[in-house]
């Protein structure tokens, strides 16, 4: 049942990237390009995507999921220096080839060989992480 | 072109409805770039057949979808160097901030999480800035 639920989540969410246009790199860095041709079609899918999930963090108070389980605790009200330098670093790399994980997924059966290089190497870049991150916890220990 | 915004907010919607089904269904952040990266550095691999599912469904639905589209052009870059450092950037930057555009965007703002608030901040900042820089002074992208 999880299993299915999961198949389905992620068939709304590739469809809803591709319809969206969000494989379309020339649109993703068309809205990062405030300096260019400005694209205006992000704001429309965040906002569109933001609705749908604020009533569905509303339904799951007082509730269970429906396969069992609990829901993901209340976030964390704290902002670390990992998650500043973390974004920093996703922007750099998004605005640069337009592509994020999520896009970079669904658009891997028709990006051609440019579309396998940057998945190979975002996975290679999750494979580092790990060892990145205790590395600056480390330093972040030592002032 | 001038439908671009209709098929954005449709889209859009469905990637919401998405993330409510995987949040409703299995109790569970729909974040592309924590379901991936839990595979790849072994953290999520007691749920990886769910997350296996999930990256199925997002790979397999734009396919089916394809046929009734015309456009469906990416404008992909197909220079292996800026590929590279991209997929580098964007793996290594996603997993040390906990997230992507779908975890602390989408899911994050959604509840009105600082930490998904802030992190989108910076990193639309960080990417604007990306464009500018590679794109308008040193023209590579």
């Amino acid at each position: 049942m999880k299993l299915l639920v999961a198949l389905i989540a992620g068939g709304l969410f590739g469809s809803g990237l591709f319809i969206s246009g969000m494989t379309d790199t020339a649109k993703v860095q068309g809205w990062l390009d405030v300096f260019g041709a400005w694209d205006p079609t992000l704001a429309f899918v965040m906002g569109g995507a933001i609705l749908p999930m604020m009533v569905a963090w509303r339904l799951t108070r007082g509730s269970r999921p429906l396969t069992g389980g609990t829901f993901p605790p209340p976030p964390v009200a704290e902002v670390d220096r990992n998650l500043a330098i973390g974004s920093v670093l996703f922007g750099l790399g998004w605005g640069l080839a337009g592509l994020c994980p999520g896009p970079a997924i669904a658009s891997l059966s028709y990006n051609g060989t440019a579309g396998v290089v940057f998945v190979v190497a975002m996975l290679g870049g999750m494979a580092l992480a790990p060892m990145l991150r205790a590395r600056l916890d480390s330093m972040g220990a030592a002032e | 072109m001038e439908m671009d915004w209709i098929w954005g907010l449709a889209g859009g919607l469905l990637i919401g409805l998405g993330g409510a089904t995987y949040l409703l269904g299995n109790g569970r952040i729909m974040g592309a770039s924590g379901i991936i990266g839990g595979l790849v550095d072994k953290s999520g691999w007691s749920t990886g057949k769910e997350r296996i599912a999930f990256l199925i469904g997002v790979l397999v639905m734009p396919l089916v979808l394809m046929p009734f589209f015309s456009d469906t052009d990416t404008h992909v870059t197909n220079n292996y160097i800026v590929l590279i450092a991209a997929g580098l950037l964007v793996g290594i930057g996603t997993r040390i901030a906990n997230g992507c555009t779908s975890g602390h965007g989408v899911c994050g703002i959604s509840r009105l999480s600082l930490r998904g608030i802030t992190a989108t901040v910076f990193y639309i900042l960080a990417g604007g800035l990306s464009v500018v820089f590679f794109r308008h002074i040193l023209g590579v992208i």
